[in-house]
This record gives structure tokens, sequence and C-alpha cells, in this order.
């Protein structure tokens, strides 16, 4: 089989070429590979992360502890534990959002893997410096008295942002309310907001 | 090191450009070398904070050019023939077997310039901080790997978090041991970082090792 420049790009043939030599050697196997691959589209995601922000609207016993100690608190819903979770509250005079400055940190356990944007240039050297102008991009307007926590995730630790429960959600069963948390508002660039129709 | 990774503050990247239903992946190959890099960890080929430092050693222009799984790939192979478990050689002749013609990653040229191994290094301090101390992050501006961001560089901050004993990033990416240190979470509020440039009411929080920190001059 040619390597066909027009068909794929070369960081493609690298890939291939690394990975049959660390086959050859024993380093690595497909199936592992494979294995690894489904893990990330089947087992992570933001689905697990909207299930812990539900449980602590609904339990205030659980979402203090998840408060304490996130990695604990998660691991009771059956999350596995990574590296230590922290989890950060939005109040209505405390707004937080989260940024890895030097990579792309980001708390998988919960979230899956980050979109491009959590990992661009733009976001990554603009969030410290401007976070409210960088959050009106995102549609979020935050008052002046509002304090901005912005959480540049420089160790092992990794932040979750626990967003407000929206008004008029009394009635929504967990479940219900785990439908309306986005990954976005658990990195903290959005609110949660019920659908346009029941506001 | 001062390189062109440490972004935060960094002006001129434009928008923040959103993908609507962006995939997991855009193309097998990402998929393929993030499965590789984290196979490879787990086998304790190289550890993370080397696989940080080996992005960060790529030239700027490199950096900012290769979309994101590139520099994975670019790192994970930089680690992997410092290590030992091959060589540029080696990869050169597969590329090449692969393709019949195609040239090796030029990249690798440069993994001869790792840093030196050396010992843990005692942190100057004994005595912890304690919440609510005012701190100073150090002036410093090592050549190795370092998880202090140059925008907090000699600025003043407050403990607000003790977080117990973490691998130091900085001993850790060259080898030298996890040589463990007190971490804490800092805050730094943005008028101290950003000057007159700062928005109104914004802090920044930031997790760092003693070492990283003095006590601030009363």
């Amino acid at each position: 089989m040619r390597y066909d420049p027009e068909q794929e790009p070369y960081v493609a043939l690298r890939t291939k070429a690394l990975e049959s030599l660390l086959i050859e050697k024993g380093l690595l196997s497909t199936e592992s590979v494979d294995d690894r691959i489904a893990q990330y589209e089947r087992d992570i995601g933001p689905l697990q992360g909207a299930k812990v922000v539900a449980r602590a609207w609904v339990d205030p016993a659980y979402r203090k502890r998840l408060l304490t100690d996130g990695t604990a608190a998660t691991g009771e819903l059956g999350i596995p534990a990574g590296p230590p979770l922290v989890v950060v509250e939005n109040t209505p005079a405390e707004h937080n959002v989260v940024v890895c400055t030097l990579c792309s940190c980001y708390p998988w356990t919960v979230l899956g893997l980050p979109p491009t944007w959590y990992k661009s240039f733009a976001y990554r050297s603009r969030v410290v410096i401007e976070p409210r102008a960088v959050l009106q991009e995102f549609g979020l307007e935050i008052a002046d008295d509002v304090t901005v926590h912005v959480h540049d995730s420089s160790s092992e630790v990794r932040y979750m942002v626990l967003p407000e429960r929206p008004s008029g959600t009394e009635g929504l069963s967990e479940e219900e309310l785990a439908a309306l948390v986005t990954r976005d508002a658990m990195i903290g660039v959005a609110k949660v907001n019920l659908p346009e129709g029941d506001r | 090191m001062n390189g062109v990774h440490d972004m935060g503050g960094m002006h001129g990247f434009g928008p923040i450009v959103r993908e609507k239903d962006e995939p997991l992946f855009h193309a097998e190959w990402e998929a393929r070398v993030r499965a590789i890099m984290n196979l490879s960890m787990v086998d304790g080929l190289f550890n993370l904070d080397a696989f940080r430092y080996g992005i960060e050693q790529m030239a700027p222009a490199d950096y900012l050019r290769a979309p994101y799984y590139e520099r994975w790939i670019t790192s994970v192979t930089r680690n992997l023939i410092h290590n030992g478990y091959l060589t540029s050689d080696e990869l050169s002749d597969y590329i090449e077997r692969l393709s019949g013609s195609a040239p090796s990653p030029a990249d690798l040229d440069a993994v001869e310039q790792w840093q030196p191994v050396a010992a843990c290094i005692e942190p100057p301090r004994t005595q912890p901080f304690s919440i609510g101390d005012a701190v100073v992050a150090r002036n410093a501006h090592p050549v190795g790997h370092t998880r202090l961001p140059r925008y907090a560089r000699g600025k003043r901050g407050v403990i607000e978090t003790l977080r117990g004993s973490h691998t130091l990033p900085d001993a850790n990416a060259l080898g030298i041991g996890e040589c463990p240190e007190r971490l804490y979470k800092v805050r730094f509020e943005g008028r101290e970082l950003w000057g007159d440039s700062a928005e109104s009411n914004s802090v920044v929080h930031l997790d760092l090792w003693e070492s990283y920190l003095l006590p601030a001059p009363v």
C-alpha cells in the first residue's frame, strides 16, 4: 500500500508507522489500541458529569460531599477515579470557568474528551486575561458584581463546575434534570437553561 | 521553559471557534494517537510530565502549525526514542517502507537536546504555608519543564487550599524522579496579574508547588 499525500496527511502515515513498529517490538497490540478507542467512544462523556450535577441539585448532603471531595462523591455514582477532581460551585455571586493555559488538562472522568475549542490557542490565551469577554462570546453575560473565578488547571487536579439549578425546574425528576445539563455548563462557559418552549 | 505553549494572556489568536456537533475525533489517526499515548503511559514507557515536556520542546512555529494530535505523536515519538524503545532510524525505515519515498519527520532531529538528569532538589522552605498566607510566585525562568505559567511569575497571591503532597512535574519530566512537594491552590486577583488591563472583579486560581512560591514581603 503506497502512501498517497492526496488521500491522507503525512501525520496519518507517521501514526501508522509508529503503531506498526511498536507492535513489531511487542510494546503494543492492535486490539489494545482498538479497545482503548472503543472506551473513549463508549465509556466516558459529559453524561457522567450531568448525572453528578443532577444528584447534587436534588440531594443537599450529596452536594456537600461533592464540593468537599469530588473524586469520592463521583465515585459514589460509579464513576471510576482518575486524577483528583475538585468541583467548584456557581452561585448568584460567583461564576467559575475552567481552562488549562499550558496544555489541555480536562476533567475527563466526568466530561469525556475536551472539545477542540477548549484546546484552542484562543481559549487558552484569552480566558485568564479577559474571562468576561470570552464568556460573552459564548453568549454569557456576567454582571459586574459577580466575581468571575478562572481555574487554570496547572496541576493534576481537575476542575468541574457545578452550575446553578435553573428556576422552574422544581417539579423535574433527577433524570429530567440531568438531561438539561450541558458539557459547556460544566466547563463554565454556559448556564443551564430550560428548553425554549418551557421557559 | 518559556515556550509558546505557555499562552495565558497572549494576544492575537482571535475569536474562539466552536464546531457544531463536533465528533470525538476528526480522523482515525487522531484516535489511534490518543490510544497509543495512553497505552504507552499506562505501560510506563514514559510519564505524563515528560509527555508534556516533549510537546513544549517543539519549535514554536511547529507547535503553532501542528494540529493537536500531531503535537501528541511528536512527543510520544520523542519520548520513546529518548527512553530507548525505538530509534529514529527504525521509524524512518518504517515510514519509507509504508510510503516508498516519504521523508522521516524532521522534528526527530532535536531529540538529543533533552535536559540532563540530576537529583531531587529539596525545596528551601521546611515550614509549610497556611491558608491565608500571602505569597509571591517566584520570578524564575527554568529551561526545563515547569507548571508555573509566565503570567503568574513575580505576582502576589494568597494560599487558599492545601492540596497535600504531589509529584513535582519539573523533576518528573526530566526523569529525575517524583520529588514530591506540597501543592497549594493560590488565588491571584485579576488586577495583580494584568494591571489596568484586568477586567473588573476577576480572579485566577492556580495549583502551585511549594518551590514555586515565596512568602510575600510584608
